[in-house]
């Protein structure tokens, strides 16, 4: 049984009197807006701190060498990097609370703001922060697109045509490593932050604080690794694989200190999340009765708290190799390249899974709704997204079978790579037993849904093919490699990410996206989605390694076609992008209560969600999916002042009246 | 977990339900075993001969045979799915307008489906894990790195030592058996087991032979063996397949398969040619220290070499060393 949450109805007056926090509050308000913590102090902090670390550096390192190919030194990038993350967290307000904590002050209490304002600050209501992961995530993506749109206009032709092999090399490092930080929290940060706490019946989050300093640690990350086009970039793709890393120029910092930030977000996130996922589940919330979401949220987040600190150790590692002259990675030196490649991997496979559980996750949340049934074997769900989590700390050496490891590993890495193939069945038994004389409703969140399987079936067979060594032997490092793995993070992840976003907008922002765009979206990403990629499996095949500017002329038609479905796939962002503005800004058609006669708790709150989600903590009666009952029990008893109906199996006289059909079901 | 009574309201009764089950089930099972069957049929007698890498070695040809039991196997298994994905769209679609608020069957699951399903999956996965030991260790590892201590050695003693070196950015050969001589141009004799000795000077390099199926990755400081056994005449990329900086992406050359008589006259004469560049260079070592003083690209050999207990294979360092 979760934790009796009824008590904690205050949020953070330990020791303060409710007088003193209003009269405080009030206080605080008159404060002019532009002087409290926000994105423009964040800025400036960043700005600062950049300019008194560079300048520490150089005071402290000057007389060393200076990074290679470039006149800068190499400790005072590092340092300025790293203070510029501190001013900037400390310019929206993250370092508040602890320094008032450590100076025995009463920290400022967190005060309700409706204004619009409040998405530019450090805030402690989970839901604002679910929206600004949606809207800095979205930013990561479309950064990420237009490089990898560059990348594919260099490689219309077979030799060196726009960009010079250096910038290219850049371009290529830029996308896949802003394209990794984006796609380790573009569900957990986004739907997960503002889904969770509803779905499970919780008021708040465990860690209010460290849930918001997470999404701003995410944007300094953004920062950071924007920065390294302007110190010269970073060659290394986004492995950033040693030695190669050691002599790169100041670019690298940028990666380093980039990726640990992102890390130490990407921890905070997860754990935040799991203890309100293990903690904070209403009464009558147990295990069986957690949706299905949930289960994957807690399945990503054990990952993110438990892979990630192996990159940040890493990223230390090579940030003192380049620095204070260590040796870890650097085999003259009596280090080694394989440490790099073992800790890079040892995070970076679970990481493959941080980004593929939320999807499967939304995927099987959506589909009960949208096939009016109950999920098909939810224990199998459930067990399968926790067997492909434990699996997933065992399998990362097949990311280097040919690079000189101990060849006994080989085997037992296949094997492990190709058992994990069995709980990712499971996810597609439960999604195949669901379709099962289902009531298809065909509305663009189903439509992703469907997309996804399609994609990620690719993707995931594929991938059983880099798992058999001598086949590996052909394909590593090939773009056949490059063209799996968007099958599983582009064609899994992302087009469940947006399915997610058509479906759950309606409850985020109140709005109903236009359904026509919505639908032209899907149509027109998921065809020149399979245009782009699937030609590079043919590419990768015949012998084209990933990450190069020149390649054999007789691959130029499929690189062509591939670099024409590109574009064309980044046009049908733009759909979604101006539907997103149109319908969100200047439609503003209002969204039903429950569009989608949904049974999730979540569905059952009013709209827009207040403060504190639930006036009363509430009680689970069921889990929501009751589909196809006539006589569904209510998911929970809101208490007596309750949301929405929590029965919309059974069609009531309000839904008449709020425009919803509830034409006599036939048959 | 078994599947709920229908709802009285669709009125239908569990021996009917049960017959229409049955009909699905046939359909998609007939539907996906006509495709499978096709497809198979098709790929093995069509695109299966052709597969890359090609049949120019030993393992090239395990590679593309592996392959192809791969698509054979794997195709069918997205036919099913596709076949049930496309089937339930058009069978159990809702009307136009809305949910249907009664919706699909109430199944929770179905204890035959979950543990066949599993079955199948659990013997699939075993059956490849097997399969794929199986095809790493017969063709003398599979063409792939494996280290300074081969594991899977050829059973041939008749194994000719070729070094690659991996430098930004360009690849050079050695030949050990032949003075050491080095060349930017890679000739092999065609029906012998060669033995890659892949290193690097610098950063991680990958030795990518595409033709002959080999891989394997050059690093600094480590000696990466892999073998095969050309079994055709011709010639064969050579690709870094491995992000090594800059000029990545121009790091290729290519080389040829030859006959045993034509390579010893190539390797004899193309000895003696070098012979005074073969004297100044680095005497042959398995690795090779970077000269950390000279821009000029020269090199150590490793002299106290702990990675390369070169007897399990029948390589010998050369006389001198």
């Amino acid at each position: 049984m979760a934790i009796d949450t009824r008590e904690t109805v205050s949020l953070e007056t330990s020791g303060i009197s409710p007088g003193d926090v209003s009269l405080r509050a009030a206080r605080i308000r008159r404060v002019p807006g532009w002087l409290r913590p926000n994105l423009l102090w964040a800025l400036a902090g960043f700005l600062i701190g950049y300019i008194v670390g560079y300048w520490a550096g150089d005071f402290i390192a000057g007389a060393y060498p200076v990074a290679a190919n470039s006149g800068t030194n190499n400790v005072a990038v590092v340092l300025a990097l790293t203070f510029g993350v501190i001013g900037w967290l400390a310019g929206i307000g993250v370092l508040n609370y602890p320094l008032q904590k450590i100076l025995g002050l009463d920290p400022t209490p967190a005060v309700p703001d409706a204004s619009f304002a409040r998405y530019f600050r450090l805030t402690e209501d989970h839901k604002v922060v679910g929206l600004q992961y949606t809207v800095g995530s979205l930013l990561f993506l479309f950064t990420g697109g237009l490089f990898a749109m560059m990348i594919r206009t260099e490689l219309l032709s077979p030799t060196t045509h726009v960009f010079g092999p250096g910038t290219y090399i850049e371009i290529v490092s830029e996308h896949g490593t802003i394209m990794m930080m984006m796609a380790s929290s573009i569900v957990v940060g986004t739907l997960g932050n503002w889904l969770v706490p509803l779905m499970i019946g919780a008021r708040r989050v465990a860690y209010p604080r460290i849930e918001a300093a997470s999404f701003w640690i995410f944007m300094a990350g953004y920062v950071v690794i924007l920065s390294a086009p302007f110190l010269g970039g970073f060659p290394t793709g986004w492995t950033g694989y040693a030695p190669l890393q050691t002599q790169a120029s100041a670019g690298m910092d940028s990666y380093l200190v980039g990726f640990a930030v992102i890390g130490i977000g990407m921890i905070c996130a997860g754990f935040n999340l799991a203890v309100t996922i293990i903690n904070y589940r209403a009464p009558g919330m147990t295990w069986g009765r957690v949706p299905i979401f949930v289960w994957s949220i807690l399945a990503t987040c054990a990952l993110l708290t438990l892979a990630t600190p192996t990159l940040v150790v890493a990223g230390l590692f090579g940030v003192l190799d380049r620095t204070a002259q260590t040796g870890f990675f650097v085999t003259e030196h009596g280090g080694s390249n394989f440490l790099w490649q073992n800790l890079f991997w040892f995070f970076g496979h679970p990481e493959v899974y941080i980004m593929a559980l939320p999807g499967f996750g939304i995927v099987m949340e959506m589909l009960p709704v949208f096939t009016r049934k109950p999920l098909f074997a939810y224990r199998i769900a459930a067990a399968g997204m926790i067997g492909v989590a434990l699996l997933s700390f065992f399998v990362w050496q097949h990311h280097i079978f040919q690079s000189g490891i101990n060849p006994d590993m080989r085997p037992l890495f296949m094997l492990t790579t190709e058992l994990i193939s069995i709980p990712t069945g499971f996810l597609f038994l439960v999604t195949l037993g669901t379709l099962w004389k289902a009531k298809i409703w065909f509305e663009a969140p189903m439509l992703f849904v469907l997309g996804m399987l399609f994609n990620f079936l690719i993707g995931g067979i594929t991938g059983v093919f880099l798992s058999d060594v001598p086949v590996n032997v052909t394909v590593h490092g090939s773009f056949f490699v490059m063209a799996h793995f968007h099958y599983t993070i582009m064609g899994g992840l992302i087009f469940a990410f947006f399915g997610g976003l058509y479906y759950w907008l309606p409850k985020m922002t109140g709005v109903m996206l236009n359904r026509k765009l919505s639908i032209a979206h899907f149509w027109t990403m998921f065809i020149f989605f399979n245009l782009t990629f699937f030609p590079l499996f043919f590419v990768g095949i015949l012998g084209q390694p990933r990450r190069v500017f020149e390649y054999a002329h007789n691959l130029q038609t499929l690189n062509d076609i591939s670099s024409i479905g590109a574009f064309l796939l980044g046009a049908s962002f733009l759909i979604f992008l101006f539907n997103f503005v149109w319908s969100v800004c200047i439609d503003r058609t209002p969204a039903p209560p429950n569009p989608w006669h949904s049974l999730g708790l979540e569905w059952q709150t009013p709209t827009p969600v207040p403060w504190y989600n639930f006036e009363h903590t509430p009680v689970v009666l069921a889990d929501p999916y009751h589909y196809g009952e006539v006589d569904a029990p209510p998911v929970a008893d809101l208490g007596e002042r309750g949301g929405a109906t929590s029965s919309t199996s059974s069609p009531t006289p309000d839904d008449k009246d709020r425009g919803v059909d509830i034409r006599p079901h036939s048959m | 977990m078994t599947t709920s009574p229908k709802d009285t309201s669709e009125a239908a009764s569990p021996a009917l339900r049960g017959s229409d089950d049955a009909s699905h089930w046939w359909r998609i099972i007939a539907i996906w075993a006509v495709l499978s069957v096709a497809f198979d049929v098709v790929w093995l007698n069509v695109v299966g001969p052709h597969v890359p890498p090609g049949r120019m070695s030993d393992t090239a040809n395990g590679a593309a045979f592996d392959f192809n039991v791969l698509i054979v196997m794997a195709v069918p298994v997205m036919i099913a799915i596709w076949v049930y994905m496309v089937y339930a769209v058009v069978m159990w679609r809702a009307g136009r307008g809305g949910p249907d608020p009664i919706g699909g069957e109430r199944a929770r699951g179905n204890n035959r489906v979950v543990t066949g399903w599993i079955t199948i999956t659990t013997v699939v996965v075993l059956f490849l894990a097997g399969f794929g030991t199986y095809e790493l260790v017969q063709p003398e590892g599979a063409g792939g790195g494996q280290g300074p201590t081969p594991l899977w050695t050829p059973a041939s003693h008749n194994v000719l030592q070729v070094q690659v070196i991996g430098q930004q950015w360009k690849w050079t050969y050695r030949f050990p058996s032949f003075g050491g001589f080095e060349t930017n141009t890679l000739e092999i004799p065609d029906n012998t087991t060669i033995a890659f000795h892949v290193t690097s000077l610098d950063v991680i390099h990958s030795f990518w032979a595409y033709q002959l199926g080999v891989k394997a990755d050059a690093n600094p400081g480590q000696d990466n063996v892999a073998f095969t056994t050309p079994t055709q005449l011709g010639s064969f990329t050579v690709r870094c397949s491995e992000l090594c900086g800059l000029w990545h992406g121009s790091m290729f050359n290519t080389g040829r398969v030859v006959t045993p008589l034509a390579f010893n006259a190539w390797a004899t004469s193309t000895e003696h040619q070098l012979a005074a560049n073969t004297a100044v260079l680095a005497p042959f070592a398995y690795t090779y220290t970077p000269d950390a003083n000279g821009a000029d690209g020269g090199y150590y050999p490793d002299t106290a070499d702990p990675y390369s207990p070169v007897e399990q294979y029948g390589a010998t360092q050369p006389a001198g060393q």
